[in-house]
């Protein structure tokens, strides 16, 4: 199809994707920091005051992030229905127990402050298994979906390896996150989580790389096709240097006045971006591998149009009194308390 | 063994009657802390504050509870109700949209401002985020019964090829059964969060609280509940009228009405048997019910034989509408009756505040029975006229939704114990705490802004 003779029907679509990709993206990157800090949260007894400050940095946060979940999934819903009935169909059960996930840290993040004192420990314990079900499971449905929804063993496979990948991911973002919010004895133990997560990560999204296009022969062709591949070849080049300059700079932190200390999670963000443009171009148009493509998909326009002028209007809202309150909690995190 | 049908149903049931106790107090209660927060600002007594700051946490952990549910439930229309966004996704989708886009957003974000941010911005834009939160939970509650009205009284549409299409927002969204829900869901949030406040301040004072704090929120939720409740009772009436004009199928359930008749009893108590098509144990007033639905003593009540095998089950319908009502009735009793204590002696005397007591939760009651009412009220249908409930239903394999309904039973017992337990241990250590939110700690260590009363208050 060419551009120029794309109708309005054509290109809402189009649009649609572009903002359930933003709202994915966006999701990653900001539960998938707090949920990398559940993943990291120890649990050893003389752990308490530095999972206080780990839970207090994603504190006036999580709410709104997971937020972005439901932005993604209402997109899916909204734009292209047959897409989500069949993902959803697919992924049942897996979602049932992400959800579970979910619910067990949307909890236990409010129960832990305001339970009885010796039930604190319960509830953190409930929050790591929280975070790290619902890590898994995001991982795991991300391997089925780019397998297309096979049950074979090799599909398994792929699908466990993706779950550990994006459990890692998560656990980089996270602890990249804690470097630029924390101070003192919890950052020297962020630097390392960072280190270690960043590659066991940097492993899992050159596995999944590697894979993707094996088993997929469109992707195979898509990615490898003369000229083109000299121009998208500088996605996983730029992720490498990403991987790269935190592997460095990791090694010289924490700097005086901490100098520096939120680079590695812009380089994470960084990665994030890169994977995630790169799955993007891997599948495009295709928003169920192999079976259904956004234009299949579809809802109808006017629907998609009663939508996109609300979302037009509102979305822009939405970042900017997101910006205003990551502004208001900028600075190191302090204890957790109530006002 | 159950079919996906039936398991689908079971789960939906379950997930949706856990999820709306939390939104019905959050919504409610939102208003509640801005006017706390307000009255703070304007009269700077440090009271306020300490009421203010007490529940605004017992708000954090409700709102939890209703954003996970909440997120749990905007899956289960893909999981297990395809049927429903193939052949409605047109309608249902936006306003599902809408609500996210609107409310979900500005209430998490200013939530976190409210919850942490208040050393951190000016004492207004504090006060702002609080009003935020309460349009934000009350926006929610516009968007979702937009869709929930339009499935029960659906107009601003046209099906082509089998699939709905909007015809026309404004229609769409203002269906005919649309404002009446919406404030009778409305009045119910604020009667809910009043017994839920008064109750717990109540169990605060009974416990020893000699603070004026819980005093002033006992005060606050009564008042609310007394003012309320009629309102209800009057907006409940003209939801009853709208509903007898566009299901009238659902009335003759509620009512137990079988042969359409002029004059109908309103029966006080009755065992409605589907089988028999008739009542046992009748005992009604004549022509109660015709003169309250068509407000003539021989208007007619059309019954359930002309809608047979198209009607929705009798039974569930006849005894929650029985139980909301009277649990209405007993909100209504109560509210008065400490309104009045509260009037002559300036307090509630120790048995009604036990009473308070038991009331805590007695909005959920009602509620759910409420909700069961209007909801199997329009089966057959899952939207009236266009969809049928059992065509919608996912073709996963029983097992599937069995084990699925099986984790979140388990879990929302769990969450339904530790939300009571967490309240209770809440309710307690603010008995003991002092919270020195606005004024220092004096050096010996006396409690400061106490009523005068204090000694005697916290044997």
């Amino acid at each position: 199809m060419s551009i120029a003779s794309m109708s309005l029907a054509d290109w809402l679509p189009v649009i649609f994707i572009g903002l359930m990709g933003l709202a994915v993206l966006v999701y990653a990157v900001l539960d998938g920091y707090d949920l990398g800090v559940g993943i990291l949260l120890p649990l050893g007894a003389n752990d308490e005051l530095q999972r206080d400050t780990m839970i207090a940095s994603i504190g006036p946060f999580w709410d709104a992030n997971e937020t972005w979940l439901v932005l993604a999934v209402g997109l899916l819903l909204i734009a292209f229905p047959t897409a989500h009935s069949m993902v959803l169909m697919h992924l049942y059960i897996p979602t049932a127990i992400m959800l579970i996930g979910l619910i067990m840290r949307g909890v236990a993040f409010d129960f832990r402050a305001k339970a009885a004192v010796d039930h604190k420990l319960t509830w953190d314990r409930t929050f790591k298994a929280g975070s790290l079900l619902t890590s898994l499971t995001q991982g795991y449905m991300l391997g089925q979906y780019v397998m297309g929804f096979e049950s074979g063993w090799s599909a398994q496979l792929f699908s466990a390896l993706s779950a550990v990948g994006v459990t890692a991911a998560y656990s980089y973002i996270g602890a990249a996150w804690l470097i630029m919010k924390t101070e003192g004895a919890l950052q020297q133990r962020a630097i390392r989580w960072t280190h270690r997560a960043g590659r066991a990560a940097f492993v899992g999204v050159v596995a999944v790389s590697l894979v993707n296009p094996l088993v997929n022969p469109g992707v195979f062709d898509r990615w490898f096709t003369f000229p083109l591949v000299m121009f998208v070849l500088l996605i996983p080049m730029l992720c490498f240097f990403a991987f790269a300059a935190n592997e460095i700079l990791l090694r010289r932190l924490p700097k005086v006045d901490d100098r520096h200390s939120w680079i590695p999670f812009v380089n994470v963000v960084l990665v994030f971006l890169l994977c995630f443009a790169g799955l993007a171009f891997s599948f495009y148009p295709q928003i169920v591998p192999g079976q259904l493509d956004i234009w299949q998909a579809a809802s109808a326009t006017e629907s998609l149009l009663f939508i996109l002028v609300g979302a037009l209007i509102v979305v822009p809202a939405i970042l900017a009194y997101t910006v205003f309150s990551y502004r208001v909690f900028r600075g190191k995190a302090t204890e957790l308390r109530y006002h | 063994m159950l079919d996906t049908l039936v398991l689908s149903r079971m789960q939906f049931a379950a997930n949706i009657s856990f999820h709306i106790l939390f939104p019905t107090i959050t919504i409610a209660l939102g208003w509640i802390l801005f006017f706390f927060k307000l009255r703070f600002d304007q009269t700077d007594n440090p009271v306020w504050m300490r009421a203010y700051r007490f529940w605004v946490k017992v708000f954090a952990l409700t709102f939890a509870l209703g954003v996970v549910s909440g997120i749990t439930m905007s899956f289960q229309f893909g999981t297990n109700w395809p049927g429903f966004m193939e052949t409605v996704g047109n309608i249902a989708g936006p306003l599902l949209g809408y609500e996210v886009l609107t409310a979900f957003f500005l209430e998490a974000t200013f939530l976190g401002i409210m919850l942490f941010g208040i050393n951190r911005v000016p004492s207004k834009i504090h006060t702002l985020s609080a009003l935020v939160v309460a349009v934000g939970t009350t926006l929610s509650a516009f968007w979702i019964l937009a869709l929930n009205s339009w499935m029960q009284t659906p107009t601003g549409y046209e099906i082509r090829d089998g699939v709905v299409h909007a015809t026309s927002w404004l229609e769409v969204i203002f269906n005919p059964s649309f404002p009446y829900r919406l404030a009778h869901m409305l009045l119910a949030s604020g009667l809910t969060a009043s017994f839920f406040v008064a109750g717990i301040s109540a169990y605060r004072i009974l416990h020893g609280d000699p603070k004026l704090a819980p005093r002033l929120a006992l005060k606050t939720g009564l008042v609310l509940a007394a003012v309320l409740a009629p309102i209800q009772a009057f907006v409940g009436d003209l939801h009853g009228l709208n509903t007898f004009e566009h299901q009238p199928q659902k009335i003759a359930a509620m009512e137990g009405v079988w042969e359409t008749e002029k004059g109908a009893p309103l029966l006080l108590f009755a065992i409605p048997d589907e089988q028999q098509r008739t009542n046992h144990f009748a005992l009604g007033i004549p022509n109660m019910a015709s003169l309250i639905l068509t407000h003539k003593t021989d208007g007619e009540v059309r019954g359930l034989n002309e809608f047979e095998g198209n009607h929705p089950p009798v039974k569930p319908l006849f005894f929650g509408f029985r139980i909301m009502v009277g649990m209405g009735m007993l909100m209504l009793a109560v509210a008065w009756t400490s309104c009045f204590f509260l009037r002559r002696r300036g307090e509630l005397p120790q048995w009604m505040l036990k009473v308070v007591v038991a009331m805590t939760f007695s909005g959920w009651l009602a509620t759910l029975a409420g909700w069961y009412v209007t909801e199997i009220g329009r089966q057959p249908w899952l939207v009236t006229g266009v969809l049928r409930t059992a065509d919608a239903v996912t073709p996963l394999a029983p097992a599937n939704v069995g084990f699925s309904l099986t984790l979140y039973l388990l879990v929302y017992a769990v969450l339904m114990w530790a939300y009571i337990h967490t309240l209770q241990v809440m309710a307690r250590k603010s008995v003991k705490v002092e919270e020195f939110e606005t004024a220092p700690p004096q050096a010996s260590g006396k409690l400061t802004n106490l009523p005068e009363a204090t000694e005697e208050g916290a044997a």
